[in-house]
C-alpha cells in the first residue's frame, strides 16, 4: 500500500523530511521505512496515525482493485452561501477537493474482504476534518440503503471532527438521517461494524457510529462528544483532553473492542462471519445514479 | 430585560401610571392620551418585531421569562403525570417526561426544561441533558410504542451537558439511540421547538412526523456560542455566528426544515404564555389527529422519507 508523506510530519528544516516521521501524539522520531511497514503506528506510544481514505481500504480489503466505489461524483453544495473569516465554504470545498482529489468526506463502495462482499464507507479526515455535511450524509444515507437492498454486511471507518458548521441546520440533520439509515439496516439484521479511527467526534460519533452492532477502537484514538473548543465555548472552562481516548471509553463500555491495526481485517471479518449468514459472495450490481435525489 | 425590550417597557410603565393617576374618573384628556400612547406601543413593538435581527431572536428564544415545557404541558394538556428516572442511572431533571391528556387524547409528552430563577437553573442544568435524561425520554418512547400512544415532545436546550461525566455516560451514545428509536416509532411524533433547539442534545428529541416552531424559537447546529468557539475559535463572536447559521424559524421554514412556524403574541410568547399556548395547540391538535388516523407503516416510511430529503448537494461530471 502506498503510504504517503502527510499529516504526521512536521517541518524540521534540518531534518530530513523523506526519512524521518514525528509522531502526532508522544513527539517520537521515527524512521519512515521503519514506520510505514508497522502501518504507520508509532513504536514507543501505540499511537495509530491517521490514514487516508485509500490507504485504509487497502488495509481493509483482499484486493483494493476490487473496490468499486459508489456516488463519487456526490459533492457539497452550499445552502447557506456561508462565509467564515478565513474564507468562503465553496472556497474551503474546492480547496479539500484538490487536497484529496476526492469530492466529499467519505468514500463508499463494495468490495472483498476474506472473500466477502462488502459496503464500505471511510472517512476522509483530510476534507474538511471529515466533517458531516449534505454530500456526507447522502453518501452515508446511500450506503446504507445499497447495504439494505444487497444485504451486504456494512463497514464505517470514522474519522471526523462533527457536523459541517458551515451547512448549519443542514448538517445537524444528517445525524437524523444517517442514524435512521442505519436503524434499517438494524431492522433487517444487516450487521454494521463500525471503527472509530482518530478522532471520532461529536456528530459523528453521536449518530450512526454509535448505534453499530459492533464498534471497534483503534488504539490511541480520541473518541468524544464535546470537542475541546466546544467545551470552552459552551462551559467557559477547559476541557481536558487525556481522558477521551479508545481504551478510556473501552473502560466506560461504550465500545466493543481495541483492535491494533495489523489484526483490523481479521477481526472484521470474523465478527462479520458472526453476524452475517454464509453466502456466495457475487459483487452486487451498482446502479448507476446520475440524477441526483 | 432585553436591551431592545426596554424602551417598550418604559412606555409600557408609562401607560400603567397614567392608568393608574386617572383612575376611576378619567376625564377625555387622559383617556385620549392613553389611547395614543397604547397605539404607540402597539406600532413600536410591531416595528421592532419586524425586523428582529437574528442574534436579537436567539435573546428571546432565551429570554429568562419565557415559557418552558412545563408552562405548555400546563396549559395543553389536563391530568400531566411526571414520570421519572431513566430506570439505569439517575433521573435528570433537565427533561421532564410523562403522561398526560391532550385533546381527549392519552400522551407521553417529554421535553427539556430549563429553569427561570438561578437556584432552578442550577438544578436544571440550563436545559442541558446528561445521558441519563435522553435515557428516561427513550423508556418512555419505547413506552408509547407499547401502548399506542402519540408522542409530543418540546425542545428547549443549549445543547446536550458537555462535561467530562456526560462523556463517562455515554452522551453519545444517548443521543443516537435516541434519534434512531424517534425515527422508527411506530406511534405518532411531533416536535415542538418552544425555544433553543441546540444541536444534538435538541436532535435527540427532534426526529418525528412533524417539526413545528415558535416563530421566535432557534434550531442550530451548535450554539451560537459554540459555532462561534469552532469556527472563530472565540465564543465571543457568537452574533456573527447567530447570523451566519440561518438559526431562525422563516429560514428554516424557507430551507424546507421544519413544517410550521407557530406565532407567538405582541412582544414575543413570554408576554403571554396562554396566547402562545393556544396558538401552538391550534397547530397541534388537528394535526395530531390526522397522523393518529394514519396507518403506521406509511406514518414510519413517511418519516424516513422526510428525514432522508433534509440535505442539499449537487453531482460533478466523473473523471
Amino acid at each position: 500500500m502506498a503510504l504517503r508523506r502527510r499529516g504526521s510530519v512536521q517541518s524540521y528544516p534540518d531534518v530530513p523530511v523523506d526519512l524521518w516521521v514525528t509522531c502526532r501524539k508522544c513527539g517520537g522520531m521515527h524512521y519512515r521505512p521503519e514506520f510505514e511497514a508497522a502501518l504507520r503506528v508509532c513504536p514507543s506510544c501505540n499511537y495509530h496515525d491517521r490514514l487516508d481514505a485509500a490507504e485504509r481500504i487497502a488495509l481493509l480489503l483482499d484486493d483494493p482493485d476490487q473496490f468499486q466505489e459508489i456516488d463519487a461524483d456526490i459533492t457539497a453544495a452550499d445552502p447557506l452561501e456561508f462565509s467564515r473569516p478565513s474564507g468562503s465554504y465553496v472556497g474551503r470545498v474546492a480547496k479539500a477537493r484538490a487536497l484529496t482529489s476526492r469530492n466529499e468526506a467519505i468514500v463508499c463502495g463494495v468490495g472483498p474482504l476474506q472473500g466477502r462482499q462488502v459496503a464500505l464507507g471511510v472517512m476522509e479526515f483530510g476534507f474538511i476534518a471529515g466533517s458531516m455535511g449534505s454530500a456526507t450524509g447522502e453518501k452515508i444515507t446511500r450506503l446504507f440503503e445499497h447495504a439494505l437492498r444487497h444485504r451486504l454486511p456494512v463497514i464505517t471507518v470514522t474519522a471526523s471532527g462533527g457536523a459541517r458548521q458551515d451547512e448549519g441546520l443542514f448538517a445537524l440533520m444528517q445525524m437524523a438521517r444517517t442514524t435512521a439509515a442505519a436503524a434499517r439496516l438494524g431492522e433487517a439484521s444487516v450487521p454494521h461494524i463500525c471503527v472509530m479511527a482518530d478522532p471520532t467526534l461529536a456528530g459523528v460519533t453521536a449518530s450512526f457510529a454509535a448505534i453499530a452492532d459492533i464498534i471497534i477502537g483503534e488504539p490511541g484514538a480520541t473518541i468524544r462528544f464535546a470537542g475541546s473548543r466546544v467545551v470552552q465555548g459552551t462551559l467557559r472552562r477547559r476541557a481536558p483532553v487525556e481522558d477521551h481516548t479508545t481504551e478510556w471509553v473501552l473502560r466506560q463500555g461504550m465500545i466493543d473492542l481495541v483492535i491494533p491495526r495489523r489484526d483490523l481485517r481479521e477481526t472484521l471479518a470474523r465478527v462479520i462471519g458472526h453476524l452475517a449468514p454464509a453466502h456466495v459472495a457475487a459483487p452486487a450490481p451498482i446502479a448507476a445514479r446520475a440524477a441526483r435525489v | 430585560m432585553l436591551e431592545f425590550e426596554r424602551d417598550l417597557d418604559e412606555l409600557r410603565d408609562h401607560i400603567a401610571e397614567l392608568e393608574r393617576d386617572a383612575g376611576a374618573d378619567s376625564n377625555s384628556h387622559v383617556a385620549r392620551e392613553l389611547a395614543v400612547l397604547q397605539l404607540e406601543l402597539e406600532a413600536r413593538t410591531a416595528d421592532i418585531f419586524a425586523h428582529l435581527t437574528p442574534w436579537q431572536r436567539v435573546q428571546l428564544a432565551r429570554h429568562p421569562q419565557r415559557p418552558h415545557t412545563q408552562d405548555y404541558i400546563d396549559r395543553l394538556c389536563s391530568d400531566f403525570t411526571e414520570l421519572h428516572g431513566d430506570r439505569r442511572y439517575a433521573d435528570d431533571p433537565s427533561v421532564i417526561a410523562g403522561l398526560a391528556t391532550f385533546q381527549g387524547r392519552s400522551v407521553i409528552v417529554v421535553g427539556h426544561q430549563k429553569g427561570r430563577s438561578t437556584s432552578e437553573n442550577v438544578e436544571r442544568n440550563f436545559g442541558m441533558a446528561h445521558p441519563e435524561g435522553f435515557r428516561k425520554a427513550l423508556r418512555l418512547f419505547d413506552m408509547a410504542e407499547r401502548f399506542g400512544r402519540p408522542v409530543l415532545t418540546f425542545l428547549d436546550t443549549p445543547g446536550a451537558s458537555p462535561t467530562l461525566d456526560d462523556e463517562k455516560r455515554g452522551q453519545s451514545w444517548a443521543i443516537a439511540e435516541n434519534m434512531a428509536r424517534l425515527a422508527r416509532l411506530r406511534v405518532p411524533v411531533i416536535v415542538t421547538v418552544i425555544g433553543e433547539g441546540g444541536s444534538g442534545g435538541a436532535l435527540a428529541l427532534g426526529v418525528g412526523d412533524r417539526v413545528l416552531m415558535l416563530e421566535h424559537a432557534i434550531y442550530s447546529v451548535a450554539s451560537p456560542e459554540a459555532a462561534a468557539a469552532i469556527i472563530w475559535r472565540d465564543s465571543d463572536h457568537a452574533e456573527a455566528a447567530a447570523a451566519a447559521l440561518r438559526l431562525t424559524a422563516p429560514d428554516l421554514l424557507h430551507a424546507g426544515l421544519i413544517d410550521r412556524v407557530v406565532p407567538e403574541p405582541d412582544g414575543g410568547a413570554h408576554r403571554d404564555f396562554d396566547i402562545a399556548a393556544a396558538n401552538l395547540r391550534a397547530q397541534l391538535a388537528p394535526m395530531l389527529q390526522e397522523l393518529c388516523a394514519q396507518n403506521i407503516d406509511d406514518l414510519v416510511n413517511a418519516r424516513y422519507a422526510k428525514f432522508r430529503a433534509m440535505g442539499e448537494h449537487q453531482n460533478v461530471p466523473a473523471g
